[in-house]
């Protein structure tokens, strides 16, 4: 495969003509740099989805079984009889556009097919001309279509350029959840085998090793010691968190990405500091080692399995509740879907904060709580010291990722936490932040290497708004509550608006943090000198 | 399945060239897959492939930046103990140019 070159002043040049030919005789062409590889068998056995092969998706011949059709129509079948919010949007929409450029990928692409209306057409014209009278009746005058492998292809290629962050639904009049559709999409695909790599590896390694990355315990454990010894280093303070620790009060989980991938291993830093400095009787786990769940993004039974190992492990330990780190799709699952799948969580207490005795009744059924909200609860009780010139060589915007804000309304309680922490902090445009935030590009599991234009053109309407107050304010720093953003946004800033780099929110807290008995600090959590400080290095 | 020949043998990669099996990598390989990288080992190079090499027998994952850093500068010296350097050697990136030239697979998730 060749290398992506494009540079940004060439992907920037967007074309928004649609083709001349109506988009039912536009087949799909299967562009390099805008999928992701296919799924590896073994991967798809680990978990027992079905037709694991090898096969490539810009191959004419995708090796499908014989009976491919059969599975899809008696899948789609049994969906739209699971799943009424499926029925319902398949019948209700009215074709008025209103999401049509809302959403990133058109927005970064001028891909017809990536409109959020005609992405789900490619899904109801067969649901029509399958499932209903007017649609059997009438064909194509009922916007009725066949099924046919190009149709699948095309099903495949655009449901993997969605990365199910609910923009268009903000502004859909009937609330139409277009991430509802994708998943139900990609339930389909995966009735095929039709599983991308990105997606199935770390749903394998999450079932089989408690993680994304496969991270073993001793690894997990080697990991953290090298962030205690820098967290040493720059405070004076030696910490030693306890692992698997029955009888804690509470347990904590966050995207392995926080434990092994730059800049998370920041963020984590800042979470060892904040609980060490408050003292919490809290345990990490080796098993529960992942608060993300890629298990979302293949079909609803498997996020299933893979959020119960958080609860299982909540229950084996015998805590009292769950806090949770800085993830974005793992609390869409916790917030929306966890108490309907594996609840009710009544083997756990309603979560109160052991410090200011605050009851978070908003997480009263899954008993987990964001880290967001409990520092915020914290700072509010003045339960914090902090120094806030040592984030002065920061100017900090925050970008909403899509899940903590459109999934759970998490919009106050980060942005408490950024102002008390830090000297300067600017918005984003308006349009682009809180619940009309811009995705990364890359969520849903779309963060390959493969799929870089994709991405870039995914991450373009987002880093374009970084770009606005990086010239007007000079920010050179975004946070984000979420560990692909931490990951994604910082490939594309880096290609789109260099000069703006990306942290989570509590590398900023470990920075500002005044911690009883640190040495004078002269260096922020990157080991890089803290402003006024440099003479000193 | 893509295959990549090396003097007379055929080696299972992926699709972007990385080797399948932990087992089939040896020095020779590792050469070859540095040149198609346009890569010119040097001692330095083959210090961060084999601290690669013997961290993931024991962790099975690459180490992250971090601990490589960490460990080039206390073997190179301290002024080698930086990202800077790591990407001087390997202009593709320690993680994804330096772990394919090791024979390491590419890790995934939230990286």
């Amino acid at each position: 495969m060749a290398k992506f070159t494009a540079k940004p002043n060439e992907l920037s040049k967007i074309d928004y003509t649609p083709p001349k030919t109506h988009w039912l005789e536009t087949p799909v062409e299967i562009r390099e740099h805008m999928f992701c590889h296919a799924a590896k068998p073994k991967d798809l056995e680990t978990v027992g989805f079905p037709y694991g092969r090898e096969w490539r998706p810009n191959d004419e011949d995708w090796k499908l079984p014989e009976n491919w059709k059969t599975i899809i129509f008696e899948g789609m079948r049994s969906l739209l009889k699971k799943y009424r919010s499926f029925q319902v949007f398949m019948d209700i929409c009215v074709r008025c556009g209103a999401c049509a450029d809302k959403c990133h990928f058109f927005l970064g692409s001028g891909d017809p097919k990536n409109m959020p209306v005609l992405r789900a057409e490619l899904l109801r014209s067969v649901y029509r001309g399958n499932f209903t009278l007017a649609g059997k009746i009438l064909k194509k005058l009922a916007g009725a279509r066949k099924l046919t492998a190009n149709v699948l292809k095309e099903w495949w290629y655009y449901f993997y350029q969605c990365t199910e962050c609910r923009r268009c639904s903000v502004f859909c009049p009937y609330g139409i959840d277009q991430a509802e559709i994708t998943m139900m999409g990609r339930e389909l695909t995966n009735m095929l085998g039709l599983q991308i790599g990105w997606i199935a590896g770390p749903v394998a390694n999450c079932y089989m090793k408690g993680n994304h990355l496969g991270l073993e315990p001793h690894t997990i454990t080697s990991s953290m010691e090298f962030f205690l010894d820098d967290i040493e280093t720059i405070t004076g303070i030696k910490i030693e968190p306890t692992f698997n620790r029955k009888g804690a009060e509470i347990l904590f989980v966050t995207p392995s990405g926080d434990l092994f991938a730059n800049p998370g291993t920041y963020t984590a830093m800042g979470y060892l500091m904040l609980f060490h400095e408050l003292g919490l009787d809290y345990t990490w786990s080796t098993y529960a080692s992942e608060g993300g769940n890629f298990g979302f993004f293949t079909t609803n039974d498997m996020a299933k399995r893979l959020n119960s190992k958080i609860y299982a492990e909540a229950k084996r330990l015998g805590v009292k509740w769950i806090l949770g780190g800085e993830c974005g799709h793992m609390w869409r699952v916790v917030h929306q879907y966890m108490d309907t799948w594996n609840g009710p969580a009544d083997f756990l207490e309603e979560p109160v904060s052991p410090i200011t005795g605050t009851r978070f009744d908003n997480a009263r059924a899954t008993k987990m709580v964001h880290i967001a909200e409990f520092t915020a609860d914290l700072i509010k009780n003045s339960k914090l010291k902090f120094d806030l010139s040592r984030n002065d060589h920061l100017n900090v915007t925050f970008h909403d990722s899509c899940n903590t804000s459109r999934g759970m309304g998490l919009l106050e309680e980060p942005r408490y936490v950024l102002k008390s922490v830090c000297n300067n902090f600017y918005e984003m445009p308006e349009d682009t932040i809180r619940e009309k935030t811009f995705c990364c590009g890359s969520g849903a599991g779309l963060n390959a290497s493969e799929n870089m234009e994709l991405r870039m053109r995914g991450g373009f309407p987002r880093a374009n708004a970084a770009k606005y107050v990086h010239e007007k304010y000079g920010v050179n720093m975004c946070a984000a509550v979420c560990a692909i953003d931490r990951v994604a946004l910082s490939t594309s800033f880096e290609y789109w608006v260099p000069g703006v780099a990306v942290c989570g929110l509590h590398e900023l807290v470990g920075n500002a943090l005044v911690m009883t008995g640190e040495k004078e600090r002269t260096q922020d959590l990157r080991l890089e000198p803290l402003p006024g400080k440099e003479v000193a290095e | 399945m893509p295959m990549m020949d090396f003097q007379g043998k055929q080696y299972e990669i992926d699709e972007d060239g990385y080797l399948l099996n932990l087992d089939d990598w040896n020095k020779e390989i590792a050469g070859h897959i540095a040149k198609l990288e346009e890569i010119d080992m040097t001692d330095a190079h083959w210090e961060v492939i084999t601290f690669l090499r013997d961290y993931y027998q024991k962790y099975q994952i690459a180490p992250m930046i971090k601990i490589l850093v960490k460990e080039i500068g206390k073997v190179m010296g301290p002024d080698k103990g930086n990202t800077k350097y790591l990407y001087e050697l390997y202009p593709g990136g320690p993680a994804k140019q330096a772990c394919k030239i090791a024979g390491l697979p590419k890790p995934t998730g939230c990286v």
